[in-house]
């Protein structure tokens, strides 16, 4: 072993001492995720509470990784769930199985997946691991009715919002 | 005569007469279609099977044809595109499908017929199997130049009545439903109404879409425009599993797909999400009634039976296989020989056969519950191999006898109303008018009861047996003897419509001694068709079970102990089980005969299981398990050799090949035949399913076998004709029970999309009768017969032969045959 080589690491250390850290103390503190991270999904809704999700099963057709299981029926005026005749009644995705790829994102016609922010996914069983609709939807907004909502006939019969014309 | 003519440079022969847009698809080139389907008549609407066709030049003067310097005639082509699927095929044709201007016109109706297509897939119910999603991937421009906002927004959800829905922005108008209606079904009651972008589909019926083949139209649909309540929103098609399946209502036979698909909703089951028909030509073509449809959601009622009950302390109680089992068979042990086995066609022949070795084996006997004879004869002078009633035309004749179709196998109805219309001969007799007397060329009208004497009226002019002189008719009945005698082949389709046991055993052998006197037996397309009352009836014949002559009530009486297997004696026709020690009863249902019993065993539904089915045609055809049976339940033939075991008596219990393996190596007609030859396909017509879907429909291809048709083996010693037993003596009222399709029976009555369509539970009689027995003005009337006292309402209809009161079957009175009654009115 030659001293001098030693010399140079110890110096290497020593500077490192000075330096910031690079560790975070999680979970005390936390490192903030980029904007496109993708983490668990969140179903949206519109401002006025009804669900972006129409139940399609497209994100489910998209999914690699067969995480995704999806029922629709059909609204009515008197409880509807979502813009248009679909929405879904069962949602759910197996956490575990997912692997974060984001091609149900791709798949939705109507942005109502979005993998957002939140990484911190744990559970003690399979069976914890399932996200049912109840825990994927967001909450309704401020000013936002919560489904099933009553909806006057002929407001909300069309699933995919209006497209502009595409130039 | 063929055509030889050229698509995009291949060579292709035809018969004349073809449509272009066929030697295409038989050829292998794809020539996109909307409007046209195989089995209607063109009508060129859509426009987007547009080609380029180059037909040989000719002399203006002479008429011959030009030819070039090489020799080769000169092609010329027309200025424009023209549509394939109304050309019929010429000789020496150039036709060019792939060309620059081929492709170019086709492009730009695919754009056009986009205009205002919502294109709203993501919801839709044909996303995944659309005619237009595909085309327009294969031949559509990709971009619109149309502007967005001039799309035209209309109704999304229109009901065509209850059963079917509509999409007014999904429909490209290009009028398949319609025409299906008015061409194949003869039910005109939805139609194009306003013009343009305006059209819309209406109904004109009341109730809504009022027709037993609405569901057909979906399938036909070659956009979602048209969806079925059953299915709508229930999944996407790419996540369904099928299965091959036969429907269990009728004795038709249909070819099913069952599409199933495992469901929160239902507890993580596979549940069957819809009901398809599945191709096969000599059946049900691509065709399947709305009961074949609609009416399978009895196999995941929640009342099904999962467990075994015995009776204990006078009332039934839940219990283990192993004890109901060893009870069942105590109980038959006890009673000797005086045992009665009840069965009936709903079960399939692997069920019936263990039913009849066993009770066989016992020294007691097994009967079939519906009070219908000539399964015996239907084996003797059955149609021959072969027989395809789309095959039927101009020299064929077909008599319709004491059944009304349209109600009891719709498929049969629809098959004879084409032949009709293709020139066969159809001969309808019946007591009252059905749905099939507008195609028929002769008509025959008898008194009820006497089915029989008419047949025998028919046989005396075929046969020209001098005995049967004093069953002689009037000129009509000549006429409609001549007729049937002229034409080449001949089948006959014999009901029980208004005849008791004895009755519908004359009309079987009159009508048998038509066939033979027409000696053609065993020859396609000739021979003897019963229109049973349940799928298998001919199969339980076959494996052995028949009806008791004496009635079911006079069998049941000189019983000890019963094993009532899929019949219910005390909800169909009253019958008195309590003089029995031990009553069996295996079914899906606690029904009022299982109420009484001492053992219930829970058995599985047709969705559960495998299995054959041998059609009135004498079709044996395979059923496929689609779902997993609910935890407890067995198939019958199972449970059948479960109870022999425990009688010290082997039959097959392992698994259904092998015990058809022993019906085919002891029952003569089915001998040789296995699982693997019932599931042979050949090639059909026209190609259906998968990537077809544009062309035929939605309907499924058959990979899983077209079954086998049984030859009628030939009669050991002649058969004589019988005199048609004397009618009832005419009390008030003849009480005739009719069969509707729709009824309130207990497999059916769990599809609550139906519930509006079902017979209600009323009489109908002539208004002169209403007036005759003094009920003008009351709301119901008493009945009673043999004791028994009935308050019915009633309605009236001219329809109806004065004299009598028509009552649907399985509506809530137990009723089988007819009955004369005496009506009062009520205090």
């Amino acid at each position: 072993m030659k001293p001098l080589e030693l010399l140079r690491g110890l110096r290497t250390t020593l500077f490192m001492m000075f330096e910031r850290p690079v560790t975070y103390q999680y979970p005390e503190v936390k490192r903030p995720v980029r904007e496109r991270f993708k983490g668990r999904h969140e179903l949206k809704r519109y401002d006025n509470g009804l669900e972006k999700c129409i139940g399609c099963s497209l994100c489910e057709a998209a999914c690699p990784a067969d995480a995704i299981f999806v029922e629709s029926a059909e609204n009515t005026d008197e409880e509807r769930y979502s813009p248009g005749e679909r929405y879904a009644s069962t949602y759910e995705i197996n956490m575990l199985r997912c692997i974060f790829c984001g091609y149900c994102e791709d798949a939705c016609p109507t942005e109502a997946i979005v993998l957002e922010h939140n990484y911190e996914l744990s559970y003690t069983n399979r069976r914890e691991a399932i996200y049912t609709r109840d825990m994927l939807l967001v909450p309704v907004l401020p000013g936002g009715h919560p489904t099933p909502m009553k909806t006057t006939p002929g407001e909300f019969d069309r699933s995919i919002p209006e497209m502009d014309d595409p130039q | 005569m063929s055509v030889t003519l050229t698509i995009d440079g291949t060579e292709v022969t035809v018969p004349e007469g073809m449509l272009l847009v066929d030697a295409a698809k038989r050829q292998g080139t794809e020539v996109p279609v909307f409007c046209y389907h195989p089995k209607m008549e063109p009508v060129g609407m859509c426009r987007v099977c547009l080609v380029e066709i180059g037909r040989p030049a000719r002399d203006r003067a002479t008429g011959e044809p030009l030819l070039d310097e090489s020799g080769d005639p000169v092609i010329q082509f027309g200025p424009n595109l023209e549509t394939a699927c109304t050309m019929p095929v010429g000789q020496g044709w150039q036709v060019r499908v792939a060309s620059e201007k081929a492709i170019q016109g086709r492009n730009e109706i695919v754009e056009y017929l986009l205009t205002s297509h919502p294109l709203d897939c993501p919801i839709c119910d044909k996303g995944g199997e659309c005619p237009l999603q595909d085309l327009t991937m294969g031949h559509g421009p990709g971009e619109s130049r149309f502007l967005f906002d001039d799309k035209i927004h209309l109704a999304k959800h229109v009901p065509l009545g209850e059963l079917i829905f509509l999409d007014r922005e999904r429909c490209i108008q290009c009028a398949r439903c319609t025409r299906f209606q008015d061409e194949i079904v003869g039910d005109p009651v939805i139609g194009f109404y306003e013009r343009g972008r305006r059209l819309e589909i209406v109904t004109y019926s009341n109730p809504g879409f009022d027709s037993y083949f609405s569901g057909n139209t979906t399938d036909i649909c070659p956009v979602g425009a048209l969806t079925t309540a059953d299915f709508r929103f229930g999944a996407r098609p790419w996540e369904l599993n099928s299965a091959a399946s036969i429907c269990p209502h009728c004795p038709v036979g249909c070819n099913l797909t069952l599409s199933t698909r495992r469901e929160a909703r239902a507890g993580g089951r596979d549940i069957v999400k819809r009901v398809m028909p599945r191709q096969n030509e000599h059946v049900n073509e691509i065709w399947i009634c709305d009961k074949g449809r609609f009416a399978h959601h009895y196999a995941r009622d929640p009342e099904r039976l999962t467990t075994p009950l015995v009776r204990k302390n006078g009332k039934l109680a839940k219990a283990s296989w192993k004890e109901a089992l060893t009870r069942a068979a105590e109980g038959l042990k006890e009673a000797g020989t005086d045992l009665i086995g009840v069965a009936s066609g709903r079960l399939t022949n692997e069920d019936l056969y263990n039913l009849r070795v066993l009770f066989g084996k016992l020294g007691g006997k097994a009967i079939l519950s519906d009070p219908m004879a000539g399964g015996n004869l239907v084996q003797r002078y059955g149609v021959g191999v072969g027989s395809n009633l789309s095959s039927l035309g101009k020299r064929d004749a077909v008599l319709v006898i004491a059944s009304d179709l349209h109600e009891e196998a719709p498929i049969w109805w629809l098959r004879l109303k084409q032949a009709a219309e293709r020139g066969a001969t159809l001969i309808v007799a019946n007591a009252r008018a059905t749905r099939l007397d507008d195609y028929a060329q002769h008509n025959l009208r008898y008194d009820w009861g006497d089915g029989a004497r008419t047949a025998l009226g028919l046989l005396h002019f075929i046969g020209a047996d001098p005995e049967l002189a004093r069953f002689e008719g009037d000129r009509a009945l000549k006429s409609a003897a001549r007729a049937f005698k002229r034409a080449r082949n001949a089948t006959v389709f014999f009901g029980r419509e208004g005849l008791n046991y004895a009755g519908t055993e004359a009309l079987a052998r009159a009508c048998a001694l038509m066939i033979e006197a027409k000696g053609r037996l065993g020859e396609p397309n000739n021979g003897l068709v019963a229109v049973w009352p349940r799928a298998n009836t001919q199969g339980a014949w076959d494996m052995g079970l028949r009806p008791d002559p004496r009635g079911l009530n006079t069998a049941l009486e000189g019983a000890v102990a019963a094993y009532v297997i899929a019949a219910d004696p005390v909800g169909d026709e009253s019958a008195s089980l309590e003089k029995l020690s031990t009553l069996i009863v295996q079914d899906l249902f606690v029904t009022a005969t299982a109420e009484l019993a001492d053992v219930v065993l829970p058995a599985q539904s047709f969705v559960e299981r495998a299995g054959t089915f041998t059609s009135g045609e004498r079709r044996v055809q395979r059923l496929y398990p689609a779902v997993s049976e609910p935890s407890g339940s067995l198939p019958d033939w199972k449970i059948v050799a479960e109870v022999a075991r425990r009688l010290e008596i082997g039959l097959e219990d392992t698994a259904a090949p092998l015990v058809f393996e022993r019906i085919a190596s002891e029952v003569r007609d089915y001998s040789g035949l296995s699982y693997d030859d019932l599931a042979v396909v050949e090639p059909q017509w026209p190609e259906v399913g998968g990537g077809d879907n544009y062309f035929g429909g939605t309907a499924y291809a058959n990979k899983q076998g077209l079954g086998v048709q049984l030859a009628p083996h030939r009669a050991s010693r002649p058969l004589r004709w019988k005199a048609p037993p004397r009618a009832s003596a005419a009390k008030d009222l003849l009480l005739m029970p009719v069969t509707k399709l729709y009824d309130q029976g207990r497999t059916l009555r769990p599809s609550k999309l139906l519930a509006a369509r079902m017979a209600p539970l009323q009489m109908t009689l002539h208004p002169t009768e209403i007036e005759r027995l003094g009920l003008s003005g009351a709301e119901e009337a008493e009945i009673s017969w043999d004791g028994r006292v009935e308050r019915l309402k009633f309605t009236p209809s001219t329809e109806v032969p004065p004299g009598s009161a028509l009552v649907p079957r399985s509506v809530g009175l137990a009723l089988l045959e007819p009955t004369p009654v005496t009506v009062r009115r009520p205090n």
